[in-house]
């Protein structure tokens, strides 16, 4: 992400001078060479990604002729019978998905805030890199931990207590079976909190100093002086970094596979097992044996595919008109 | 005229550089103190320890006393909060808030001591734009945003947020520097007018608008006090070769 | 004054609580820490490196063909991956600047943001499909499909920090520009772009999904690189949601192994980092 904040107006000096030596450099066959690779390897960037969308298109193209929109309000799902409906997957990583991001956005924001207005600078950079190492620890270790550790602590204490306590509500129903869409949400919301602290810190931290002390010359507490000056500049760059970490949730696969309970059913309860779109593939597609079966679950990758890139290039506008100033500030000549 | 505010022997460190040495200086009540010298020379350090700016600053350190009214603001249960509602501050380069209507600029501050019903805060918004001669041209559009005014106008804005807390005194850093001369020209009026009510403090480089808006003059050189007296005095006939050199253009 | 009483005990409130969410999101860390170090030191043997994985019902074995399988994945990623990275960004940084760099820009970053499992399935059509197997090389590609993004993006970066009159001294000489690329561009950020590269194979290493349907795993010693391969975390899963406590022992030492992996790199690209600044 931090690859993200300084790319741009240092370019433009380089650019220029090297265009300056442009006219020379045509004589040199080496040079047009030279820049005949970087182009191709530049372009085959671009290429990757159009094959990537073109693929996932065409593989998926006989369960969209065959189930239409029945694909995305269906709940069948039966490889025997070549019946294919996604809707338990979708329901599945929506609900947790945005569970997590509910529970992940308060604690991410407040850290990123306590790090950058209220500690002292050294114990926020010690915080920082605590959580970057978070962020550094792979999926599969998340889902290990989930599964052998989290989820059979959350059946023998937490979920036994709701039952008991809470039994009555819709959400607490049914067996502690431990492995559930309480135990995805829980780990979803541990892996997106160092996406979200990371960036809400970045955007945090390009915040101009004056209009702390702005607030702060007003009479302003500190909490009064976040909330007047902090919070509302940093406010859609937050968002974004708050819609990137819900990419990464609905994206995330390995971790959930191995907590959710892998159970294709619509279920209030956070107690029961369920399953999302990416661990229907991860189970699945190596096994598949008719071609229905894998272009069902092709589209399931492909409707992943479009919600993510429309939530990476929402947050990355978002982030994006903070970190590089256009939210604010200018207009001053 | 009463003093208002009295520096005492003010040192200001910054870790273990001593930017401010043994300061004193006197703002009388009502009357403009312009702080005057070359860039570097700690003036603008000075006006921030007055608000207690510097309490955000980690490594900043403030020794000797600022007594406001005869108490000083660095006591130990001194309450940096109400300090600075009596002590207002304008900045060097505008800051409007900029998710903020120009209204909710105004007002900002003002409500942060509870609610103000909707009537008082009308009254406010209007008095303090008044004062700063902003009304006639933002009336119309009080709820769009602060960013779409020029700088001079947001400058004014930012008085009017200062003068909406109803403080005692105004510390100007360089209120002018940012701005065109049309725009400095008004300001300049706004701190003539401004003394009426206020006790007010301006930092600047331009000798020319130290001489023009302020009653005394305070010349400042490598942290420490050269010579402080009224503005009239300064310039015509200072009383040390330094600043008289300074003011002459010979340095700085 | 009652008004800054209640203004004041507000901050203290607010205060206490973005503390008690710096100190919530740090329990889990502590937590999973202890429980990889406990677990995985207890596991962990000189066996868990030299021999590959026992069948059900026998102790012992280790994860020595894994180990070596995603090192050969990594090999073999970066050997697809650096140059379309590297390359791409010298373009961006030496050539760019036009409408042509933006889009390949935003591409990268797109790129970027795609599930790693929808790498894998990308990879299993364009090569399991046709070569009519799961293979290493699947694999190989799925990981490198991740891992160029990232290094275009980190090495862009650094190459732009170069100072653009070493270019122009080296230029003035009569060098021409893709020896001064090599000679002095990517020589002087070369401690920058081996920052990215390394953070590209720690991103890599610990990728799973992507491999499911690639490289697909195997409980012994792969011969060629069309067949499938074992890689430590694809092993992990597999041992993690087994119902075999010596499978489980495994995977934890497997997790210890791989989160050291990635905080020696963490820690080594922090080191570049803080010697360049």
């Amino acid at each position: 992400m931090e690859k993200e904040s300084s790319t741009g107006r240092k370019a433009v000096s380089a650019e220029q001078s090297v265009s300056q030596t442009r006219s020379m450099k045509k004589i040199l066959s080496g040079d047009s060479i030279f820049k005949g690779i970087t182009i191709c390897f530049a372009l085959s960037i671009l290429f990757i990604l159009l094959l990537m969308v073109y693929e996932m298109g065409r593989e998926s193209f006989p369960s969209i002729r065959q189930f239409g929109l029945k694909f995305i309000t269906s709940s069948t799902w039966d490889a025997v019978a070549e019946d294919f409906g996604a809707l338990p997957f979708i329901y599945g990583s929506v609900i947790s998905s945005l569970l997590a991001l509910l529970l992940a956005t308060p604690l991410s924001v407040g850290t990123a805030i306590f790090v950058t207005e209220i500690s002292q600078k050294r114990i926020g950079g010690i915080i920082s890199a605590l959580v970057e190492l978070l962020a550094a620890i792979p999926s599969v270790i998340y889902g290990l931990w989930g599964v052998l550790v989290m989820a059979p602590w959350l059946q023998r204490s937490v979920q036994p207590f709701l039952i008991d306590h809470f039994g009555y509500l819709p959400f607490f129903q049914g067996a502690p079976y431990g492995v559930s869409m309480m135990a995805a949400v829980i780990i979803l919301m541990i892996m997106i909190v160092p996406i979200i602290t990371s960036i809400s810190k970045e955007v945090l931290m390009a915040i101009p100093q004056s209009q702390r002390e702005a607030a702060v010359a007003l009479g302003a507490t500190r909490w009064e002086m976040i909330r007047m000056a902090v919070l509302p500049y940093g406010r859609s760059g937050i968002l974004g970094a708050v819609i990137l970490g819900l990419g990464r949730a609905i994206g995330e696969t390995m971790a959930v596979t191995m907590v959710i309970g892998n159970t294709p059913q619509i279920s209030l309860s956070l107690l029961s097992p369920a399953y999302t779109m990416p661990s229907v593939i991860a189970n699945e597609f190596a096994e598949t044996t008719t071609r229905m079966h894998s272009a069902a679950l092709m589209e399931i990758g492909l409707i992943l595919l479009a919600v993510t890139l429309l939530v990476n290039v929402l947050a990355r506008l978002l982030v994006w008109s903070v970190t590089r100033g256009t939210a604010g500030g200018g207009r001053i000549q | 005229m009463g003093i208002k505010l009295k520096l005492e022997g003010v040192n200001v460190f910054f870790g273990n550089n001593r930017a401010v040495k043994d300061v004193n200086i006197d703002f009388h009540a009502n009357m403009v103190t312009a702080i005057i010298g070359p860039s570097g020379c700690g003036k603008s350090t000075v006006l921030r320890s007055i608000n207690r700016m510097h309490d955000m600053v980690p490594s900043a350190r403030v020794t000797g006393k600022i007594l406001l009214d005869q108490t000083d603001i660095y006591e130990k249960n001194a309450d940096p909060v109400s300090i600075r509602r009596r002590i207002g501050m304008v900045f060097q380069k505008p800051n409007p808030f900029p998710a903020m209507s120009i209204y909710d600029n105004v007002i900002a501050g003002y409500k942060l001591n509870g609610r103000a019903n909707r009537q008082e805060s009308d009254e406010i918004v209007e008095g303090s734009l008044k004062r700063v001669a902003l009304w006639d041209e933002v009336k119309d559009r009080l709820k769009k945003s602060a960013m779409e005014l020029s700088g001079g106008q947001q400058q004014r804005l930012c008085i009017a947020r200062t003068i909406a807390v109803r403080p005692e005194v105004i510390l100007m850093d360089e209120p002018c520097s940012a701005l065109d001369p049309i725009a400095t020209a008004k300001i300049e009026e706004l701190i003539n007018e401004l003394k009426e009510q206020y006790t007010v403090a301006i930092v600047t480089h331009n000798m020319q608008q130290a001489a023009r808006v302020s009653d005394y003059t305070a010349f400042l050189y490598l942290g420490e006090l050269i010579e402080f007296d009224r503005t009239g005095k300064i310039f015509t006939n200072p009383e040390k070769k330094h600043t008289e050199d300074y003011i002459t253009g010979r340095f700085g | 004054m009652k008004q800054v009483n209640i203004r004041s005990a507000k901050n203290l409130v607010m205060t206490f609580l973005m503390f008690s969410a710096t100190v919530a999101v740090l329990i889990p860390l502590a937590i999973i820490f202890i429980h990889i170090a406990k677990m995985g030191f207890s596991s962990i043997s000189l066996d868990f490196f030299t021999s590959i994985p026992k069948p059900t019902g026998e102790t012992g074995g280790g994860m020595a063909n894994g180990i070596v399988g995603s090192g050969v994945l990594i090999a073999m990623a970066s050997a697809i991956g650096l140059p379309i990275g590297i390359f791409g960004a010298i373009y961006l940084v030496e050539y760019g600047g036009g409408k042509l760099s933006s889009i390949i820009r935003f591409a990268a970053d797109v790129l970027n943001g795609i599930p790693s499992i929808i790498t894998g399935m990308v990879a299993y059509t364009l090569i399991v499909v046709p070569m009519k197997g799961f293979s290493a090389l699947a694999g190989a590609v799925a990981l490198a499909l991740i891992m160029i993004p990232i290094v275009l993006r980190t090495a862009e970066e650094q190459l732009k920090m170069v100072p653009n009159s070493l270019r122009e001294a080296s230029l003035a000489l009569g060098v021409p520009l893709w020896r001064t690329t090599f000679r002095v561009t990517l020589r002087s950020a070369l401690k920058g772009v081996a920052t990215g590269v390394l953070l590209a194979i720690a991103r890599i290493a610990g990728e799973t999904a992507p491999l499911l349907f690639t490289a697909l795993g195997n409980m012994f010693w792969s011969k060629k690189l069309t067949e499938p391969i074992a890689a430590m975390p694809l092993q992990i899963f597999n041992f993690a949601i087994s119902p075999y406590e010596d499978w489980h022992r495994l995977a934890w030492a497997g997790a210890l192994v791989l989160v050291m992996f990635m905080f020696t790199i963490s820690l080594a690209t922090r080191y570049f980092s803080r010697q360049r600044n």
